[in-house]
């Protein structure tokens, strides 16, 4: 047997053996499953929230969504600034087998330019490729039709819509409304500094000029959110919620279309500016600066040629001459003056001055001339702003000295910004001890203080400061920043009216003063030696104002100044303020014409064809005062 | 002379060598790979009926093999052994390179992956060589095993494949450890297997592999890149939670988070959609085909027949266990497929030829006396 067990197997152990392994292996087996069973309970019970939040994040991603931006309307609700869809030729390189050959295709078609394709591959690189790039953006609807047609033979180009501002009155309302155009680098930074990068988040543009800078928070409106379900290559599977924008205000301005219209066609083919506004609030009912551009250009990003014709063109059609221009103000401030001048106690009404037509320092040799060579005679503070003596106002300056000028010229407003809504504005200069040192670190000499009675020399205004002067001698010292802003339209179109915004008031002691020079200004258009009574004759209203004329060149002494001699951008500037109707008045204005000469010629004539643009529908009653005297013999010579 | 038992008595699946039981398990996990599927392709019908089809030559390769007697593979045994190794010398010297690495031989005719059929030939050249002599194995004898088992192991890591070569060594230890190698040498093994490790992190491995060590240990050191399969596949298995996002509703496969989501990473697919319920279903009917598998090893009459069966259910244990591991970060990431249920032709068809071999065992049974 021992020699048979050790030949012949013993299959009964070797089955049991067998059976043995077999079945540590299979409980080696169940063991190793529950390895895997328990580490599977750990993943999918104990640790289940923290992996369903990761697997959230991977598929749920949230996109901003742009706000519609506000409108923009005039007092009288027509529209002037509007969303309109525009259409750009897209690409989604992931879309295209052979990307070049597309081009190739696509430039046959549509004429894409060197500089496009160079910008298209610009954006390509830096992009994931499953976005789309634009190729060409606002297509015009022929170039719409032209690409529609031939859509099917190219798949992964597109055209797609958005939203993007249109200005339809163009140029009219450049300096008012200004432009938006793409946010650039700075305009981020910037967003980034106020904490309002999120807000922009899926914005496309941004105000860079006039209202749509300067009320940009209001138009703008707040961002709305889409959650989306995206993919692994982040392309959006299906929209899960969205939390809506909230739309921009829709604002409504104190302009009034018609009126800036007719402004624009007064100062077609000249430098200059006007500016009208209503007295009782400091609403901005036109303003317009000449020359103008199209803001449409920006919108899409303006093309370098166009934008250096514009930057180098002598006569600066960046410039907002209303708030921008600083033009000396010349006689258009001397009823401010006057005011002054009563007030301090330095003249009264019965004042009067010895005019020969030229003025003298003691122990100074200089001359100052009167624009009237021969001199206006005797005048006193009236017929000195009806006629716009010079000598006197030379006489008061001097009397008054550049401290009190100055003090009280900058309760007016000069020398400070009106706090209008734009950005672009300037405070111009008013003249005084303290700026001569800091600007010229020289002594303030008596010499200076006599042009400055006839608003030249070192003293600016811009034609809003003007006109603002003006508003506070209409409303006897009470003074408003003057506003573009007049509220905010409702879905129902009736409007919330914005506040008011009070500043300082002028003080003037004695009311009978205020009576004494808006009465004289009324005779600057209808009194007998009027300076502006051939411009304002027969006007069915009564009005009042002041002319200027700013001269740019220094005559030497002795010389006589003739226009057709001096070269055209040397040549006076021409002003004029204004109001009417005399009583109550509904407008006041402010007219600057660059070189264009006298202000009573020539500014003088443009403030009346504004005013009567804007009473052209108006019958009055009273017609204004007939002047009672026949008028001088020196009609002929009236060259301010 | 070999006569089947109580012929009057046989089923109808009996008669065409067929194993109940192992059939409707296998059915079982195809069922489940399909319908896992269509969900991992994106509601791909095509990729379906490919892999259906797939399947189909499966259980044909499966019943043929069923046909073949038990001691006809035995004899087979050395030469698919010996063919095998020869072949695969040629595919380290001639073979064809996909994604990466050298597997494929080109016969002109097929292309074949000769490790592919080193899975079936290593079980039974060991289960051959040992059921020469009896039971529990001499030192000498485990020795020569181990050398058996080694020799194919390397030159199929050397391709490289490690996954594979994993499989095929421990078809050829499984068979080794059944036969009765001694606990001692079994933890003598063990040691030598530790010491062994760094050799193989320094000479035999390839730099991806190294990389897949190193992922599996830290996956968050490089979430965007080679940790990102296992991330991924975690997130996908944690978010099904217990019952899972229902079929089609798995965002982590359905937006294609997932990588490999059709073939090695199914069950993350799986997991996702059926959650931890239909985990557990899934490993019963697994472990069902393991525990049928070592019944019929059990029951089967000579030792070959009882190695080569428990070599191969227990390897088909493996595949579970490396694919299940990797795909939820128990493992490193090798290339082993989900059996039966991952989306690929090549390694079902090996796995379904070693059904067959099973169920040859199973039903083909000899009238023999002790």
């Amino acid at each position: 047997m021992p020699l048979k067990r050790q030949t012949i197997r013993d299959h009964t152990a070797e089955a049991n053996l067998f059976a043995r392994r077999a079945s540590i292996a299979f409980l080696v087996v169940v063991a190793m499953l529950i390895t895997v069973l328990s580490n599977l309970y750990v993943l999918q019970v104990k640790e289940h929230n923290d992996y369903q939040t990761r697997s959230n994040g991977n598929r749920i991603k949230v996109l901003p969504v742009a706000p519609n931006r506000g409108l923009i309307y005039d007092r009288n609700g027509v529209l002037l600034a509007e969303n309109r869809p525009v259409f750009s030729l897209e690409v989604i390189p992931e879309q295209i087998d052979d990307l070049d050959a597309t081009m190739t295709q696509l430039t046959a078609l549509m004429g894409i330019t060197k500089e496009e394709k160079e910008a298209f591959y610009a954006t390509l690189k830096g992009q994931r490729r499953f976005k789309p790039v634009a190729l060409r953006t606002n297509l015009s609807e022929q170039e719409v039709a032209q690409f529609s047609v031939h859509k099917h033979k190219y798949p992964g180009v597109s055209i797609e819509a958005r939203l993007a501002r249109h200005y339809p009155y163009g140029d009219t309302f450049t300096h008012v409304i200004g432009y938006v155009a793409k946010i650039n680098k700075k305009d981020l930074q910037k967003l980034v500094e106020a904490g309002q990068e999120d807000n922009y988040a899926a914005t496309h543009d941004i105000g860079k000029l006039g209202i749509e800078k300067y009320h940009e928070e209001l138009l703008h409106g707040e961002v709305g959110y889409q959650q989306v379900e995206v993919n692994s290559q982040g392309r959006i599977i299906r929209v899960l919620n969205v939390d809506p924008p909230v739309p921009g205000k829709d604002i409504v301005l104190n302009i009034d279309l018609e009126l800036q219209m007719e402004a624009q066609r007064a100062l077609d083919g000249q430098r200059g500016s006007i500016v009208v506004t209503e007295p009782a609030t400091g609403g901005v009912l036109a303003m317009f600066s000449s020359p103008s551009y199209d803001p449409n250009l920006f919108v899409h990003g303006i093309s370098s040629k166009n934008y250096s014709r514009l930057l180098n063109s002598p006569d600066r059609p960046l410039i907002n001459r209303s708030t921008q221009g600083q033009y000396s103000p010349a006689s258009t401030i001397k009823p401010h003056l006057a005011l002054v001048g009563l007030d301090k106690g330095t003249i009264d009404k019965d004042t009067t001055i010895r005019d020969t037509g030229r003025y003298r320092l003691p122990n100074v040799s200089h001359v100052w001339r009167d624009w009237k060579r021969w001199g206006h005679g005797k005048v006193d503070v009236s017929k000195a702003i009806e006629v716009s003596c010079d000598t006197f106002y030379y006489d008061l300056a001097y009397e008054l000295g550049i401290d009190n000028i100055s003090d009280s010229m900058k309760s007016f407003g000069f020398g400070s910004y009106t706090g209008i809504d734009l950005f672009e504005e300037s405070n111009a200069n008013m003249p005084s001890r303290g700026w001569k040192r800091a600007r010229f670190n020289q002594p303030w000499y008596v010499g200076d203080t006599i042009p400055v009675g006839i608003g030249q020399s070192f003293w600016t205004a811009t034609p809003i400061q003007l006109t603002n002067s003006v508003n506070a001698l209409i409303n006897r010292g009470q003074r408003y920043v003057p506003q573009l802003l007049r509220g905010f339209r409702n879905e129902n179109g009736t409007v919330d009216l914005e506040a008011l915004k009070s500043l300082e008031p002028v003080k003037i002691g004695n009311d009978s003063h205020w009576d004494l020079v808006m009465n004289a200004m009324k005779l600057v258009v209808s009194g007998e030696e009027g300076t502006a009574r051939h411009a304002f004759s027969d006007t069915p209203y009564q009005s009042a104002g002041k002319t200027g004329t700013a001269q740019l060149f220094s005559i030497a002494q002795g010389e006589k100044y003739k226009e057709e001699e001096v070269d055209e951008r040397l040549r006076d500037n021409a002003l004029y303020v204004g109001f009417a109707p005399y009583e109550d008045p509904e407008l006041s204005l402010t007219v600057v014409i660059e070189n264009a000469g006298g202000g009573s010629s020539n500014a003088a004539p443009v403030a009346r064809r504004m005013m009567d643009f804007y009473f052209r529908d108006r019958v009055f009653e009273t017609q204004p005062e007939e002047s009672d005297s026949t008028p001088s013999e020196t009609t002929s010579d009236i060259s301010i | 002379m070999t006569i089947t038992l109580n012929p009057n008595k046989q089923t109808f699946l009996q008669r065409l060598h067929i194993d109940g039981w192992l059939l409707a398990g296998l059915i079982a996990l195809m069922g489940v790979g399909l319908v896992t599927l269509y969900s991992a392709s994106g509601q791909d019908v095509g990729q379906m009926e490919r892999q259906a089809a797939r399947l189909v030559v499966g259980l044909v390769v499966m019943a043929v093999m069923a046909q073949i007697p038990p001691m006809a593979y035995r004899r087979l045994s050395t030469y698919a052994y010996i063919i095998g190794l020869l072949m695969l010398i040629a595919v380290l010297l001639f073979g064809d390179i996909g994604k990466g690495a050298q597997r494929w031989l080109d016969l002109k005719v097929l292309r074949f992956q000769p490790s592919e059929l080193m899975k079936l030939a290593v079980p039974m050249m060991i289960a051959w060589y040992i059921s020469k002599f009896t039971m529990p194995t001499k030192l000498l004898n485990v020795v020569v095993s181990f050398v058996l088992v080694a020799v194919p192991t390397v030159l199929i890591a050397r391709q490289p494949d490690l996954g594979t070569s994993l499989l095929v060594a421990s078809s050829g230890i499984f068979a080794i450890f059944l036969a009765g190698m001694s606990w001692k040498l079994i933890g003598f093994v063990a040691l030598i297997g530790g010491a062994f490790a760094p050799i193989m992190w320094f000479f035999l491995m390839q730099e991806y592999q190294k990389q897949r060590v190193i992922t599996f240990l830290n996956p968050e050191s490089d979430p965007l890149g080679a940790g990102y399969h296992i991330i991924q596949s975690k997130i996908a298995i944690g978010s099904g939670g217990l019952e899972g996002k229902g079929w089609l509703q798995g965002t982590q496969s359905q937006l294609e988070f997932l990588p490999e989501r059709h073939t090695d990473f199914i069950f993350a697919v799986f997991s996702e959609e059926f959650g931890l319920i239909g985990v557990f279903i899934l490993l019963m009917i697994y472990l069902a085909i393991i525990l049928r598998g070592l019944i019929i090893a059990n029951r089967a009459q000579d030792a070959y027949s009882k190695l080569l069966a428990g070599s191969i259910t227990l390897t088909f244990f493996v595949y579970v266990f490396v694919n299940m591991g990797m795909v939820s970060g128990l493992l490193p990431v090798v290339g082993v497929p989900l059996p039966l249920v991952s989306y690929g032709g090549t390694s079902m068809v090996t796995l379904m030829a070693g059904f067959g071999m099973l169920m040859a065992i199973s039903t083909q049974k000899r009238l023999l006396s002790r």
